[in-house]
Order: C-alpha cells, then sequence, then structure tokens
C-alpha cells in the first residue's frame, strides 16, 4: 500500500481477558489501518470489542496476540512510560463522560497532556488558551467543569485531546452524555477539526446517523470486524458498504465545509430512518447531524448508556 | 515541570480534604510531639543533673564502702573517724576531707515539726563540696570537738519550722535533743525530685552521741588537682582496706557518678522516646491507610492523567509527595507543638526541659521518612493503575 505511513495499523490483533479464571476474547484476530486524517466510525453492539479495540488503538492496552504498531512503534516492545510518552505525543482521547478534573480551570485541564510532556508552565497556558479559541471557548479559560455547561465541558475534552497535535483523536461516545442539539455541535466540531488539521478522527458511536457521516465505516460484531468499508477485498465482509473511492483521497483532498452547515438544513431529517438504511451519500455539507431531536437520538442516547456501563 | 505539577495536584489534594488531611496529621503530630517533648525533658533532665553533680565542687573524691554498681546493697559502714584521720594523713591536708553521717529525724520547734535528713558533718564541709549560707555562720572545729549541739539548716526546713521567725539563735529538737540554730544554707533547689534543702548540718560528733554510734557513712575528699585525683583514690582505698580488710571500699569521682546517672538517665529517656516512637508509627499506618483511599477515591483521575501521558513514575511521585506533605505539615505542627509544651513543662514545673537542635532535626527527618515509608504502597499502586480499568472506575 502506497500513501503516507500509516497512523497507526493492526494485523490479527487479538485480546484475551482473564475474568475469574475463565478466558474472555474481546478482540479475535482484528486487522485494521487508520492514516493520518482518516475519519472512521467504529459501530457494533454493547460487547462487540469496540472499547477494547479503542484501548488498543490509544496505546492504553496491549494486544494479547497479533502486532500493533502506533506511530510507527511496535507497542509490543514498549515499557509501560514508553507506551506513556507515545499515547502523549501521537493519540488525543476524547470520553463519553468528559473526564475532566474537578477543581481545575479549562485551561488547566486542557494544559494538563503538556505537563507531562516538560512543556513551560508559559507556553503551556499558551497553547491551552488557543486551543480553547478553536473550540469556541475563548472566553471560559479560568472556569471550572462545575461551572460548564455538558456541551462546553466535552469542548474542553476535545481541546486537551488536540493540545498535543496528535495524529489520531479517538472519541469513544464523545456526544452519549449530551443532548442531541449540543451533541450534534460537538460532532461538528469533531469532524471541522478533522478536517482541517489532517488528525484522524476514530470515533465509537451508537447513532447510525453519526457513523453515515463518517468517511469510512468499520462494523464490529463478537470481536472481529464484520464489515470495513475501507478494505472491503480484504476479507469476505457479510454488509457490505465498501465503496472503493474513500481508500483514494488525501486527507486534505477532501475539504469538508463546516462553517456553512447548521440547523437551517432539514435535508437529512427522516432520523433513525436514515441511520438504519445504512450511511449517506458522504457530501461535503454534514447538515444532517442537527434536524432530529426527538425521535432518533433519544433512543440513541439510551443504548449509549447502556453500553458505557457494560463496557466490553 | 512534572514534580512541579505532582507539588500542585499534592497540596491540592491536601487542601481538598482538610479535614481528613488534618485527622490524618493528627497522629504525626501528636508522635513529633511527644518524641521532642520527651527528648526535650530527658535533655534537661541531664543538664540540671549534670550542672548539681559539678556544682558540689570541683575535684570531688568520694569514697564509700561496698560497691558502686545498681543493684548492689548497701553495706554498714566500719568507717570511723580514725580512719577519717588516716584518710587526711594519705591527702595531707585535713582540710581537703569532710565526712557525713547521716539519718532521718523529726525537727520540732515549739509546735511545729519537720521529718528531714540530719547530717553529721566536719567543719570542712563548706569548702570540700560547694555550699554557701545565707544567714549565720557554719560548724566551727570547737563545735566539732567539743560535740557542741549547735545546727545550720536547710533553706526548707528553716522555712517549715520558722516561717514568721528569724531562726537564728532558735532552739530546734532532733530526735528528742535540743539544738540551737547558728546558721541557715542559701536555697539549693531540687535534685532528680529530692529536696537538697531538707537538711540540718549538725557537728558529727554530736551525731555520733544523738544515735549512740561510733559510724561515718562516707567520706569526701577534694582532690589537690584533677589529673592526681584517681591516683589518690586508689592511695585511700588502699589504706582503707589496710585497716578494714573485710570490707570493700570504692572511691568514685564527679565524672563516674555522671557516667552512671547519664546512664541511667540515657536508658529512661530512650524507653519513652521508643514509646513514642510507636505513636508516631501509628501515625504513619493512619497515613499509608488515608493515601490508598485517596487513590481509590481518584482512580479515574489517575486513568486520565494515564490517557494523557503520564507515566507510572509520576502518577506515584505526586501521590509519594502527597504523603510526605502530609507527615512533614504534621511534623512541622508536631515540632512546634513539642517545643512549646517543653518551654511550659520548663517554665511552669519542677521538671527541666531543653530543646535541641538535633532532636528538632531527627523529628522532621523521622516525619519525612514515615511519608516516604508509609507512602511507598500507596504510591506504587497508584502508579501500577491498568488506565482501561482506571478510566472505568466509579
Amino acid at each position: 500500500m502506497t500513501g503516507p505511513p500509516p497512523a497507526i495499523e493492526a494485523v490479527d490483533v487479538s485480546r484475551t481477558y482473564q475474568l475469574d479464571g475463565v478466558s474472555v476474547e474481546a478482540l479475535r484476530g482484528v486487522s485494521l489501518t487508520v492514516r493520518p486524517g482518516d475519519h472512521v466510525a467504529l459501530v457494533g453492539p454493547s460487547g462487540s470489542g469496540k472499547s477494547t479495540l479503542m484501548h488498543l488503538l490509544g496505546g492504553l492496552d496491549r494486544p494479547s496476540g497479533g502486532r500493533l504498531v502506533i506511530g510507527g512503534r511496535d507497542v509490543s516492545v514498549l515499557s509501560p512510560p514508553e507506551m506513556a510518552t507515545l499515547r502523549n505525543e501521537t493519540i488525543g482521547f476524547v470520553f463519553q463522560a468528559f473526564h475532566l478534573l474537578p477543581r481545575t480551570s479549562a485551561v488547566e485541564n486542557v494544559a494538563l497532556p503538556l505537563v507531562y510532556r516538560g512543556v513551560s508552565a508559559r507556553q503551556r497556558r499558551e497553547r491551552a488558551a488557543a486551543m480553547l479559541g478553536r473550540v469556541g471557548l475563548g472566553h471560559r479559560l479560568d472556569h471550572r467543569p462545575n461551572q460548564m455547561s455538558g456541551g462546553e465541558q466535552q469542548r474542553v475534552a476535545i481541546a486537551r485531546a488536540l493540545v498535543t497535535e496528535p495524529t489520531v483523536l479517538l472519541a469513544d461516545e464523545p456526544t452519549g452524555n449530551l443532548d442531541s442539539v449540543t451533541g450534534a455541535a460537538v460532532l461538528e466540531l469533531l469532524e471541522q477539526l478533522n478536517a482541517e488539521s489532517g488528525v484522524a478522527l476514530v470515533m465509537v458511536t451508537h447513532d447510525q446517523e453519526v457513523a453515515a457521516r463518517a468517511q469510512r465505516r468499520i462494523t464490529m460484531r463478537d470481536g472481529v470486524v464484520v464489515a470495513d468499508s475501507d478494505a472491503p477485498h480484504d476479507r469476505p465482509l457479510s454488509v457490505d458498504h465498501g465503496r472503493p473511492e474513500t481508500l483514494v483521497p488525501a486527507p486534505s483532498a477532501e475539504p469538508r465545509s463546516v462553517s456553512g452547515s447548521g440547523p437551517g438544513h432539514p435535508s437529512g431529517g427522516s432520523g433513525g430512518a436514515a441511520g438504519a438504511t445504512g450511511r449517506l451519500p458522504h457530501r461535503p455539507a454534514p447538515a444532517d447531524a442537527t434536524p432530529t431531536p426527538a425521535s432518533g437520538r433519544g433512543a440513541d442516547d439510551a443504548d449509549a448508556v447502556t453500553n458505557g456501563g457494560s463496557g466490553s | 515541570m512534572r514534580v512541579a505539577e505532582a507539588w500542585r495536584v499534592a497540596l491540592d489534594a491536601l487542601r481538598a480534604n482538610r479535614l481528613r488531611s488534618a485527622l490524618t496529621m493528627l497522629g504525626v503530630i501528636i508522635g513529633v510531639a511527644s518524641v521532642v517533648l520527651l527528648v526535650a525533658i530527658g535533655t534537661g533532665t541531664k543538664q540540671k543533673v549534670e550542672q548539681q553533680v559539678e556544682g558540689l565542687g570541683s575535684n570531688l573524691l568520694l569514697v564509700v564502702p561496698g560497691k558502686i554498681e545498681v543493684g548492689t546493697a548497701p553495706v554498714v559502714s566500719p568507717l570511723t573517724l580514725k580512719d577519717v584521720d588516716a584518710v587526711s594523713r594519705v591527702v595531707g591536708d585535713p582540710q581537703r576531707v569532710a565526712v557525713t553521717v547521716a539519718s532521718g529525724a523529726t525537727a520540732r520547734a515549739g509546735a511545729r515539726s519537720d521529718f528531714t535528713t540530719v547530717q553529721g558533718v566536719l567543719e570542712t564541709t563548706p569548702a570540700v563540696f560547694t555550699r554557701s549560707l545565707a544567714r549565720g555562720r557554719y560548724l566551727t572545729g570547737t563545735d566539732v570537738d567539743t560535740s557542741r549541739r549547735v545546727a545550720v539548716l536547710g533553706d526548707s526546713v528553716a522555712r517549715a519550722l520558722f516561717p514568721d521567725r528569724d531562726p537564728l539563735g532558735q532552739q530546734v529538737t532532733l530526735a528528742g535533743v535540743r539544738f540551737r540554730v547558728i546558721g541557715v544554707f542559701a536555697p539549693l533547689g531540687q535534685s532528680l525530685g529530692v529536696d537538697r534543702d531538707d537538711e540540718v548540718h549538725v557537728p558529727v560528733t554530736a551525731a555520733q552521741r544523738l544515735w549512740g554510734t561510733q559510724r561515718v557513712d562516707g567520706i569526701a575528699v577534694k582532690a589537690p588537682d584533677r589529673e592526681r585525683i584517681d591516683e589518690l583514690g586508689e592511695r585511700i582505698v588502699a589504706e582503707l582496706n589496710r585497716r578494714h580488710p573485710d570490707t570493700e571500699f570504692s572511691a568514685v569521682t564527679q565524672q563516674q557518678i555522671l557516667g552512671v546517672l547519664g546512664d541511667i538517665l540515657g536508658v529512661l529517656t530512650g524507653v519513652l522516646t521508643a514509646i513514642a516512637g510507636i505513636s508516631l508509627l501509628v501515625g504513619g499506618v493512619g497515613v499509608s491507610n488515608i493515601m490508598l483511599v485517596s487513590v481509590r477515591e481518584r482512580t479515574r483521575e489517575i486513568g486520565l492523567r494515564k490517557a494523557v501521558g503520564a507515566r507510572p513514575r509520576d502518577i506515584g511521585v505526586q501521590f509519594l509527595l502527597e504523603a510526605v506533605l502530609l507527615t512533614t505539615i504534621g511534623g512541622l505542627t508536631g515540632m512546634a507543638l513539642g517545643v512549646g509544651t517543653a518551654l511550659l513543662v520548663d517554665a511552669l514545673s519542677p521538671i527541666p526541659a531543653a530543646i535541641t537542635w538535633w532532636s528538632l532535626a531527627l523529628a522532621f527527618g523521622v516525619s519525612a521518612a514515615v511519608g516516604i515509608v508509609f507512602g511507598v504502597v500507596p504510591a506504587q499502586r497508584a502508579g501500577r493503575l491498568d488506565p482501561v480499568v482506571a478510566l472505568r472506575a466509579e
């Protein structure tokens, strides 16, 4: 395969847990490649291994078998401190539950990863403040998490994930704890940042509609990838959403304009139905993020909560 | 940079749980304060005893029958005034030799009475020991030679018997026999809980007649020079052994007395300090306990920090610092409390207390060490947490 070197490459990766002496195979031979600038949606039912895969891709965990290369480094040879440095340099995390430090201002929360990179206090604040400006919170620098709405908190978390300029942004149900309007805005922001900065965005979601907006969709079930729109030829897939053309474009070749979108576009409006029927055509204007506050999202939120509780 | 963050976080953690931090520190505070206070009392007592022994007079040699050892039974003295004369010949100067024959007796004056120690002595006593008079005069050679019934009172005895009168020239009855008061000692104060002003000096000859004995309990010699004090002691003991082959005699110097007393006080102080140290240890266990709680409470935070790039060591240092801050802040507070209490004890009670810099340095060092020792396990546990598990914690 040609093109830029992959940001993350997993080859036949498996992950087995020991639970009360019983082996549980959370992942069974997953292969996939995340390239710089990718926009990937990771979907699948609860317990399908999505979260386990995210943890592996983010370098929080190590595979029991197979080969996992993050940022050009094989994680099997890395010590825990080296893994920590690798996460700091290449990965940004956005969690469903925000995971902001309490009693700590927005700007300090955002600056946290820079602390572990050894950046000076002044530079930390400058860069964190600039990043907060990019997520639209330039006026909230010294607010604490308990003084901010859920949407604002998630924006702070996104700024924290991106302040280190990582190559991959991993978002695990980033809108799961948000109402639909706020969630849509957060999604827009993520997509915009993905398009602007070229950071690869890998997002776990239960929302078919959200998944449909991704450039690429990976479906998991029972610890294996059952569909990857990026690699239709690699394996026999039970559900084929493959679009060969998505293999080709470089990140910058398909800029998404977010500025033009807004609640004024009712075009994608059939809610859950759109998600259920499959992905929408991949178009510049992701206006379909906002219009279904009541019908589709309510159910998805409930689903997300269930998933968050059971883990993988 | 990372250490600065660890400091900031550790301080913030203590501030976020003020009451819990204070209660945890209390264990360390009590432990350190007790150690500081007890060491101060031990040191103060030792210093005071040294002062008093030195204050007895310099180059002093005490000659007594029997062995000077802890646990040996006292020996009935075979010494008489003839032996004292023999010792004077060895020394070469009778003015440097003092004796005592002592016994408890009730002193009465009018309706008042006081149980005290009556010492039969020679007129040389003030020259050999350092004693000075507040009023009147001391015994003379004539008083001793003629067994005159005259007495010099210690300060407390004088106060007890003559609270509102001048004792000079008054009569006191010692063991039923009348003596005339010719002098009163200047006060000496207490030593090891004994009131050194609670005594009455009378001529040794009068005392022997009072108790119907020829005995002398002990002989004190003021050596002419410090260098030859041991040799002089040996010669005196040899002379006494020649005269009383059945009895052993010992000659001890101030330095030896100080050594024995110092040993006893040292053991006492050591035992008390060790007990106080145990409370410091218990305080340390409390710190360990609360740190484990802190790690559990902040498991999600640990997970997040690891996710954004904190190494196991960064997390470990953060919690270790928190533990060390708990114990050193507690240690400093305990030191202040211990020093304050020691100063109060010294000022308001008869117990002497002296603060030494090394005891403070030790207390601070130990409290920091307690933080490290008892913080290591929780800190390691925090550092080793699996980030995936930590992020998912409740």
